[in-house]
């Protein structure tokens, strides 16, 4: 028994300084490349970034691990991109920015535990407005949505719950745990949905149907008629 | 510039003047029976049969659009190409002449006019009866152009109407309420009004939540967003799409204010000072409906909206 | 011999014995047509309706025209428990449960698209070769009128399934219709059966305008068209032989029928392959229609992007007078916009006689070149459009090119009104350059060598 005792006391304290220790390395990252736009105590710099006091792990994942931040100059859309960090300095910058107060937490999204069809209607509903009914990102003035294709079910998690840049966020109350859920599995589907019809032209719509109309169809009627008609001499 | 103009100019000129030089065209036919091209007309029109079958092997196997498409795309332009040889290189090619048709008779004109005009001379009241059959005929034809009214009821109230009144419930697509307590900062979402058609233009509306120090309402408006949850038609003003977008910033000094945006032409109306338009074609504001908080802490509506729903027509208020 | 000669001796008789009709068989032989390949894009056209009715007519057979409300239970999973309306359902029921059912869809709305690519290239060569001038200043008026059919049929067609892009359509179409000064809201109400979005009365109306009404309006008008073009007989360019009070060509039989066969068949097979190897409208991905659902980048067929186009250019302008709207925004980039066109479209002959004071009948067209300021003018009309048709895609351009949407409206504004003039001034010197160059005499000199082992030039 005292033995037990002595080793649990031992791993805790050897967990302890652990997790200080990926803070502490969260702060010493966070000091050398972000500080100069959120501040050296992260309470934000006025007119270049904001604070990050309760902005949570969600958050701080989300733009790390999309590239998003760092920011190449204060006041343009973040946008994703490689990532300035390896996994192990985010998770250190994650720990530090959480723990600087409270704030969303990383949420658990498992694609699979969803519903394909209620992420299909909920996405409609919630989100096509702004990302395209499947996906491929969109226009929205003073900005643009990006394509969800490339993010994993934890980044878009994250998204939904922070609502980062010009997104608004949608809490618990709005898309539940299994919306949230389906809505990763309807995207997971939309990266490669079913083109049943043929070259599916990137789903985008009517656009590139209209220029396979003119630049497939009408060239080959252009050619069978230059084909069979006659030139002018 | 002149020298930019002279490069376009020559590009044009590259692409359709170009003209290789060719020997005068001999007088056609041109075409010699037998040999190659009645072979390969043969062979085309043989593997006609074959694409048709296996347009009808697939249709009954795995049925897939795309060797459907093949096949029997496949067979009709085997068929096209063999009609189109047969066409240009198996029969003559000889030139005809034909003369065209002499179009105007201006004689003829003359006396068919005189046998038109002839049965009217014995007549006293020609005018008279010329125009009251004129006349007669145009009333024929307004008769039967009315029944078209029934296509479609009076335009009038139905533009108008609007299922909210003060004390309407807001409900969800599911129909359950909404409680205000739910909706954070930054939330958007879609509601309507209570046992009402959801379809119906002036039923949905789209709810979001700003700071209530953020709110720039008209001063008759100060109630209408209690804890700075404002309700709008989601139906754009301009050409009758929802408005799908709702932009709210997270860090305000850097960004685009919150607006709510049409995904159609990119009307973007100002949440904070009740659906003003800050750009785009729309023209009036997107209409606010007032909300009030309900005993049991749901939405509900406190009157109809702040202006007409939905895209304008003539004589409707600017508001 | 036997076997196939003596049916055809056989039908021919039949025939001759009881309509008479030997000698209009031997003309009909006999017929001429010019053949120059760019004569027949109109039959590209032709040929791309014939296959519309065929395909069409498969499709009503499992097409249910109605917005009553079902549970989609159809294998595409995404969809599974959605509620939407019959139209919508019956589309999702050819396109993924019927056999080859996908296939003939497909076909049909490519062929519609071609349909109108092929009318606007007739419509192009029409105009720069001059042939609507007298006599086929009618026939020319004939053919703007399909132009308009076909843009309302493909609209219609393509508003039937009740997708979630479609039904933007028509709401934006059901706004362009209020907009109408004095009788909009009336004229909306009318097509509408009530308000928008409409129930079953409104969507069966849009079935049977499309099925029936316009087909046999465009079917009429064809006939027409085609029957003027037989009265009158084709135009032909300047050449060897070719006179004002001629036609040179080939002979109907055997040839031209072959040669038309070919193309009615090609024009198939490219329906076809498009329709099976390429997809359009898929609506399973974009869902079911609600009034109070959008997607981000939606659009409309190709050949209504210029309308698209004028309502996205079109500064925020509404007429109102003491508080009360006249003249709402969405008149403008899309009522007016299409009635100046086509006014221009249907007046162009009239306009041309008016300027020219050429009011002689022309059975020999132009070679575009020749007639520079027309074809220059005629080019420029059309940039004009086409800059206000890529404009209406400009939310596509903003996701893929990373342009700001408001820079581009600028652009395009100022655009649709400088690349008109750019391209009418090079339009000009392009004709004049290409006329020249038939007719400069050899450059350079003439040269001959001299006994000392110079060059000499021989004076010309």
């Amino acid at each position: 028994m005292r033995r037990a005792l002595a080793l649990a006391a031992l791993a805790l304290a050897v967990a302890q300084p652990a997790a200080a220790d990926s803070v502490s390395r969260g702060r010493a990252l966070f000091v050398e490349g972000c500080s100069s736009c959120h501040g050296f105590d992260a309470r934000g710099v006025a007119g270049q970034g904001p604070s990050l006091v309760g902005a949570g792990a969600a958050a701080a994942d989300f733009y790390l691990s999309t590239g998003r931040m760092p920011l190449d100059a204060p006041g343009r859309q973040p946008l994703r991109d490689d990532p300035a960090y390896d996994r192990a300095d985010i998770d250190a910058l994650v720990a530090y920015v959480a723990s600087l107060g409270p704030g969303p937490a990383i949420p658990d999204v498992d694609p699979a535990r969803g519903d394909l069809a209620e992420g299909q209607r909920s996405f409609t509903a919630n989100c096509a407005g702004c990302h395209q009914v499947v996906g491929r990102g969109g226009v929205v003035t003073g900005g643009f949505s990006p394509s969800l294709h490339e993010a994993t079910a934890r980044q878009i998690g994250e998204a939904v719950r922070v609502g980062p840049y010009l997104m608004p966020p949608f809490d618990e109350h709005r898309i539940d745990r299994h919306t949230l859920d389906s809505i990763a599995r309807y995207l997971r589907y939309a990266r490669h949905p079913d083109d049943r019809g043929g070259w599916g032209l990137f789903e985008i719509g009517p656009v590139p149907e209209g220029m396979v109309a003119w630049l497939l169809g009408g060239v080959l009627v252009l050619v069978v008629v230059r084909l069979l008609g006659e030139r002018n001499e | 510039m002149r020298a930019l103009g002279r490069w376009l100019v020559a590009a044009l000129l590259l692409l359709i003047g170009r003209r290789r030089a060719r020997p005068a065209r001999p007088e056609r036919p041109r075409y010699e029976a037998g040999g190659r091209d009645e072979l390969l007309v043969l062979t085309l029109l043989a593997a006609v049969p074959a694409a048709c079958v296996a347009f009808v092997v697939v249709y009954f196997t795995d049925a897939s659009t795309q060797w459907l498409g093949l096949a029997l795309g496949g067979a009709f332009a085997l068929a096209a190409a063999a009609a189109g040889i047969a066409g240009k290189r198996l029969v003559s090619q000889k030139r005809h002449v034909e003369p065209r048709p002499e179009l105007e008779h201006p004689e003829e004109q003359e006396e068919v006019l005189r046998e038109l005009h002839e049965p009217g001379e014995g007549l006293t009241r020609r005018r008279l009866l010329l125009t009251a059959a004129g006349g007669a005929v145009a009333a024929l034809l307004g008769a039967l152009a009315i029944p078209a009214l029934s296509l479609g009821p009076g335009a009038g109230g139905r533009l108008t109407r609007s299922p909210w009144r003060r004390g309407r419930r807001l409900v969800d697509e599911q129909g359950r309420p909404i409680a205000a307590a739910t909706i954070e900062v930054g939330n958007f979402l879609t509601a309507f009004p209570e046992g009402a058609d959801k379809e119906d233009f002036a039923s949905p509306l789209v709810v979001v939540r700003i700071r209530p120090d953020e709110l720039r309402l008209p001063a008759h408006r100060s109630n209408w967003a209690p804890d700075g949850i404002l309700a709008f038609s989601k139906i754009c003003t301009h050409a009758g799409c929802a408005v799908a977008l709702f932009r709210y910033p997270l860090y305000r000094p850097r960004s685009p204010k919150p607006a709510l945006v049409c995904p159609c032409h990119y009307s973007t109306f100002d949440v904070a000072r009740g659906g003003h338009r800050i750009f785009g074609p729309a023209d009036r504001a997107l209409p606010q409906l007032p909300l009030a908080i309900d005993g049991e802490g749901n939405l509900v509506a406190a009157g109809d909206f702040s202006g007409r729903v939905g895209p304008s027509w003539w004589g409707v208020r600017k508001s | 011999m036997g076997g196939p000669e003596e049916l055809i001796r056989g039908a021919v008789s039949y025939f001759d014995a009881r309509l008479g009709g030997v000698p209009v068989l031997r003309k009909t032989l006999h017929y001429v047509f010019p053949d120059h390949w760019s004569f027949m894009l109109g039959e590209i056209a032709l040929y791309c309706f014939v296959v519309l009715v065929g395909t069409g007519i498969y499709l009503t057979l499992f097409f249910d025209a109605s917005y009553a409300h079902e549970v989609y239970r159809g294998s595409y999973a995404p969809l599974r428990g959605t509620e939407v309306t019959k139209a919508f359902g019956s589309t999702m029921q050819i396109s993924y449960e019927t056999k080859a059912g996908l296939l003939i869809r497909q076909a049909h709305h490519w062929a519609a698209n071609l349909f109108l690519v092929a009318i606007v290239l007739h419509l192009l060569r029409i105009f720069f070769t001059g042939a609507f001038r007298r006599p086929r200043d009618v026939n020319a008026a004939v053919g703007v009128t399909m132009l308009a059919l076909a843009l309302l049929e493909g609209y219609a067609g393509y508003s039937l399934p009740d997708d979630l892009l479609s039904g933007m359509g028509l709401a934006i179409g059901y706004s362009v219709l209020l907009s109408v000064p004095v009788i909009g809201a009336w004229l909306g109400a009318l097509v509408w059966g009530g308000a928008f979005p409409g129930g079953d009365e409104f969507v069966s109306r849009l079935y049977i305008a499309h099925v029936l009404l316009l087909p046999i309006a465009i079917a009429l008008l064809v006939t027409i068209h085609l029957a003027i073009i037989v009265r009158q007989k084709h135009t032909q360019f300047p050449g060897r032989g070719k006179t004002e009070r001629n036609v040179v060509g080939t002979r109907l039989w055997p040839a031209y029928a072959l040669r038309s066969t070919s193309l009615l068949l090609a024009v198939v097979a490219v329906v076809f392959l498009l329709g099976g190897l390429v997809q359009i409208n898929p609506i399973w991905l974009w869902g079911p229609y609600h009034t109070y659902a959008a997607t981000n980048g939606a659009q409309p067929d190709w050949y209504l992007g210029w309308l698209i186009g004028g309502l996205r250019l079109m500064p925020p302008l509404e007429i109102h007078v003491f508080g009360y709207t006249l003249v709402p925004n969405p008149f403008f980039g899309g009522m007016l916009f299409p009635l100046v066109v086509f006014t221009l479209l249907y007046a162009w002959p009239a306009i041309e006689r008016r300027i020219t004071g050429d009011d002689a009948r022309h059975e020999l067209l132009d070679r575009p070149r020749d007639v520079a300021w027309r074809t220059a003018l005629v080019a420029a009309f059309f940039t004009w459009v086409a800059v206000i048709f890529v404009a209406g895609s400009a939310d596509q351009i903003s996701v893929h090119f990373q342009i700001p949407y408001g820079q581009q409206v600028w652009f395009f504004r100022i655009a649709a009104l400088a690349a008109p003039v750019l391209v009418y001034l090079v339009t000009r010197r392009v004709c004049a350059e290409l006329r020249s160059r038939n007719s400069r005499p050899p450059r350079g000199a003439v040269v001959r060598r001299t006994p000392a082992g110079g060059f000499e030039r021989i004076e010309r």
